[in-house]
């Protein structure tokens, strides 16, 4: 465990959908600048946990959030809560690449536009150093106000974490942000992730437990709205404290 | 089951008889007629519409000409040509659109992005839906109580193209709402992702995403609007007007109500005759046309979006 203070700190945190409890006693702590896993089978709260981090479950009808997760000690369920300065603070990349129907170029900009940069030479360089980040300047530098749905799913993906990088977020939520991709594709995808970390803290969902094991730092283990287990990768895989651990990363179930 | 792959196939070829029939001959025959019937009833349609315009072409091409297009009727609608009414049908379908486009895409975008799914929300649903059924005479009859009369419009272009408005709002709005909902949520949940507002998220990604197909719905009702009578008798369309309509103010000509008039009203009806076929086939072509022109400009937003 790191000792610097965590990024997230996330105490007695339950989460409702209606009647369903979906996340129960959650408590957490999130190390900067590392990468985090969540792993568990289908259901088991993991994506709806990463949700919450920035606040992406406000959408969702009937669903009550209680408990407390602090960003950088400041409570982001707070009533204060600025969730348009939270969700640029907390990027996401989601499960299936969605680029807007749009140029590359635009796609990037998107997010800096928003946030209210006009200066054409200003966001050219955001473009460019964006999508340097996301590994994908080589590709496209010379396609750049071509549409990005003419990428491929990889590049797609690669194109989302430009877009994400683009506001200069703190923190980047990946949901299973590889299970739409070829192998390739995840390569890629893997390489950039231990990449980000140096800059960002990234906290990825993933389906795959390999990939869970060559990328990340830290990983939790969610079973139907519990985290069962949460330490050092690799104390994780080689020894899990909890049977259940165990009998999950050993194929026995899920 | 412990059997090799090759006796459990054989297995199966000989229960074959016993569970599920052989197939028949009378399938696939029936497929055959069934195709045949579809293809049939496909034909007939298109015969229909090309008979139609045949018949039209035939009819009404002798009167087509420069003059035709650029003159107002003379000699009590027996010579001249129908210009007046053709600027009035452009003019009406402006002034609906002007009215129709933006109150449709708004209406629909609070029913998708905003509204919850309550009691409100779904008697607005309904009473849109009921509109669209409402027959056009109908329309008329408000568009003359309420534009002409209560709002002191008087009959004009202006009362007669928010009556065709009322009358292509709820096409506009059916058709935007189906066309935001087939938005993918992936955009939404990007763009909020990044720190986007709602409307920033409705304005830049939802609404460009969307724009093709609301374009159909605008397509769509500009073919209702230059082709309806009822509503605009009553609110503005005139019987006979020389000139071109300058302000939102003065009484239109209007090709549909031309043709009614051709029809119905001339005082030589068999020397109108062949500039009624003419007119009708100058409609047509607008209508078409129209159509064509907006079937093209949303085919090249689409393809923009993906080469």
């Amino acid at each position: 465990m790191p000792a610097a203070t965590p990024k997230f700190l996330v105490r007695a945190l339950n989460l409702h959908y209606g009647e369903h409890h979906a996340l129960k006693n959650v408590e957490m702590d999130i190390a900067p600048k590392s990468v985090t896993a969540f792993i568990g089978p289908s259901g088991c709260g993991k994506s709806t946990f990463l949700r919450c981090l920035n606040r992406m479950n406000d959408f969702i009808l009937g669903c009550r959030v209680e408990g407390e997760i602090k960003l950088d000690g400041m409570d982001i369920y707070a009533a204060s809560t600025d969730v348009i300065a939270l969700r640029r603070k907390v990027g996401m990349v989601f499960q299936r690449p969605n680029p807007f129907p749009s140029s590359i170029w635009e796609n990037v900009a998107y997010g800096p536009r928003l946030h209210g940069i006009r200066n054409k030479t200003v966001l050219q360089e955001i473009v460019e150093s964006s999508l340097k980040g996301a590994a994908l300047w080589e590709e496209v530098q010379d396609k750049l106000h071509t549409p990005a749905l003419a990428l491929s799913g990889g590049q797609q993906q690669r194109l989302c974490i430009a877009r994400a990088i683009a506001v200069e977020p703190e923190v980047l939520l990946m949901d299973e942000p590889t299970s739409a991709l070829d192998p390739l594709g995840t390569a890629r995808i893997e390489e950039l992730v231990r990449e980000l970390k140096e800059r960002y803290t990234v906290v990825i969902v993933t389906h795959n437990m390999q990939q869970a094991a060559r990328i990340s730092d830290m990983t939790c283990f969610f079973l139907m709205g519990e985290t069962i287990e949460m330490g050092p990768t690799q104390e994780i895989f080689t020894s899990p404290q909890d049977r259940r651990t165990e009998d999950y990363i050993t194929g026995r179930f899920g | 089951m412990k059997t090799t792959r090759r006796s459990n196939g054989s297995a199966h070829a000989s229960q074959g008889a016993g569970t599920l029939p052989e197939v028949r001959a009378g399938r696939v025959v029936k497929d055959k007629l069934v195709t045949a019937l579809l293809w049939c009833t496909m034909g007939g349609i298109v015969l229909l519409l090309g008979g139609i315009l045949t018949f039209l072409s035939a009819r009404g091409a002798g009167v087509l000409s420069w003059d035709f297009f650029l003159e107002p009727p003379r000699e009590a609608m027996t010579q001249g040509g129908v210009y007046p009414a053709i600027v009035g049908t452009f003019q009406l379908i402006l002034v609906s659109m002007a009215f129709a486009f933006p109150m449709g895409v708004a209406t629909a975008v609070y029913l998708v992005e905003y509204a919850r799914d309550d009691f409100f929300t779904r008697t607005v649903r309904l009473a849109i839906r009921s509109l669209a059924g409402v027959p056009s005479v109908v329309f008329g009859l408000f568009g003359l109580s309420f534009f002409a009369v209560f709002l002191g419009f008087g009959p004009c272009l202006l009362s007669a193209g928010l009556t065709l408005g009322c009358l292509a709002l709820p096409i506009m709005v059916g058709a935007a709402e189906s066309a935001l909902r087939s938005v993918p949520q992936d955009y939404r949940d990007a763009s909020y992702a990044m720190g986007a507002t709602r409307w920033q998220t409705i304005y830049k990604v939802v609404l460009p995403a969307a724009f093709p197909s609301i374009l159909t719905g605008g397509i769509l009702s500009v073919g209702r609007v230059a082709g309806e009578t009822a509503p605009i008798i009553f609110t503005g369309a005139a019987f006979y007007a020389p000139h071109v309509a300058r302000s939102l103010f003065q009484e239109v000509m209007a090709l549909p109500y031309h043709i009614l008039v051709l029809a119905t009203a001339g005082t030589n009806i068999e020397m109108t005759r062949p500039i009624q076929y003419g007119t009708v086939l100058v409609l047509l072509i607008i209508v078409l046309g129209t159509t064509l022109i907006g079937i093209l400009w949303r085919a090249r937003l689409r393809l923009k979006n993906v080469r």
